[in-house]
């Protein structure tokens, strides 16, 4: 659930990123500056919980996002090569959520389950809880 | 002359991205599950370790070099050529990346949710 909420607050946000890529100067960019903090930040707190290859393909379904305000609220035109994009989006991040990505995050990571989700993410997560400082592995 | 320039800022790019991001995620490995640290410690904490993690310092910077050249990319070559090259060639690198220096596992369902995300970004920001 935790993370399903960072991911949906980071598509959103990743949205921003692109508008603020293709209109620098315009009068939301406080706003777009304050969405980017808030990406910036949850998607630090899915670092600290998953694995980078796990975080990137779910933040891009922002592209997706993008796209369908692009077509329903803009009322753009999406050619079919754009929704085959986002089909393969879609598709990839359905991937690699389905499955044992799961089980790096920390607190669903039984020590019998994937060996290295287990040697990079629970031993440091403990190691913090205990106050010394990060194990290199 | 000027694809040549393109290419290469694309490519600056993707590298300074893909290297960013390793070093943020290594830096959130060391500094712990968040909602653990500030159930226990507080935000203060959560905050202060994160900005004290010289790999996040190196990883924000990573990210600015990313930006900028971003900005350069831009001033060279389309956005339709520069958007969808410079992100779908992150994911790529990204995974690769992770598997050599994070010691992430990268199995088969990892490579083939890079490859179809960048195959779809590529389509869709082009």
């Amino acid at each position: 659930m935790l993370s399903h909420g960072m991911k949906q607050t980071g598509s959103i946000s990743l949205n921003h990123l692109q508008g603020v890529i293709f209109a620098v100067l315009n009068p939301w960019v406080a706003v777009g500056i304050l969405l980017l903090l808030a990406f910036f930040a949850t998607y630090m707190t899915a670092l600290s919980w998953a694995d980078l290859t796990y975080v990137l393909p779910a933040t891009s379904l922002g592209y997706v996002l993008l796209a369908l305000v692009a077509r329903f609220v803009l009322h753009e035109h999406v050619s079919p090569l754009r929704w085959l994009g986002i089909a393969l989006i879609t598709g990839g991040v359905g991937f690699v959520a389905g499955g044992p990505a799961l089980t790096t995050h920390p607190h669903t990571a039984a020590p019998v389950d994937e060996p290295c989700a287990v040697a990079a993410s629970p031993l440091l997560a403990k190691d913090a809880r205990n106050g010394a400082p990060g194990v290199e592995l | 002359m000027k694809s040549l320039y393109t290419w290469s800022a694309i490519l600056a790019i993707v590298f300074a991205s893909v290297i960013g991001d390793v070093l943020l995620a290594r830096a959130m490995k060391q500094v712990g599950d968040v909602g653990a640290l500030w159930r226990r410690a507080g935000l203060g904490v959560v905050i202060g370790r994160t900005l004290g993690n010289p790999n996040f310092l190196f990883g924000v910077t990573a990210m600015a070099v990313a930006f900028f050249s971003l900005l350069f990319a831009l001033s060279w070559g389309d956005v339709s050529l520069v958007a969808p090259a410079a992100a779908s060639l992150t994911f790529i690198g990204n995974a690769v990346a992770a598997k050599i220096f994070l010691h992430e596992k990268v199995d088969r369902r990892r490579w083939i949710a890079a490859s179809l995300v960048a195959a779809g970004v590529a389509l869709l920001a082009g």
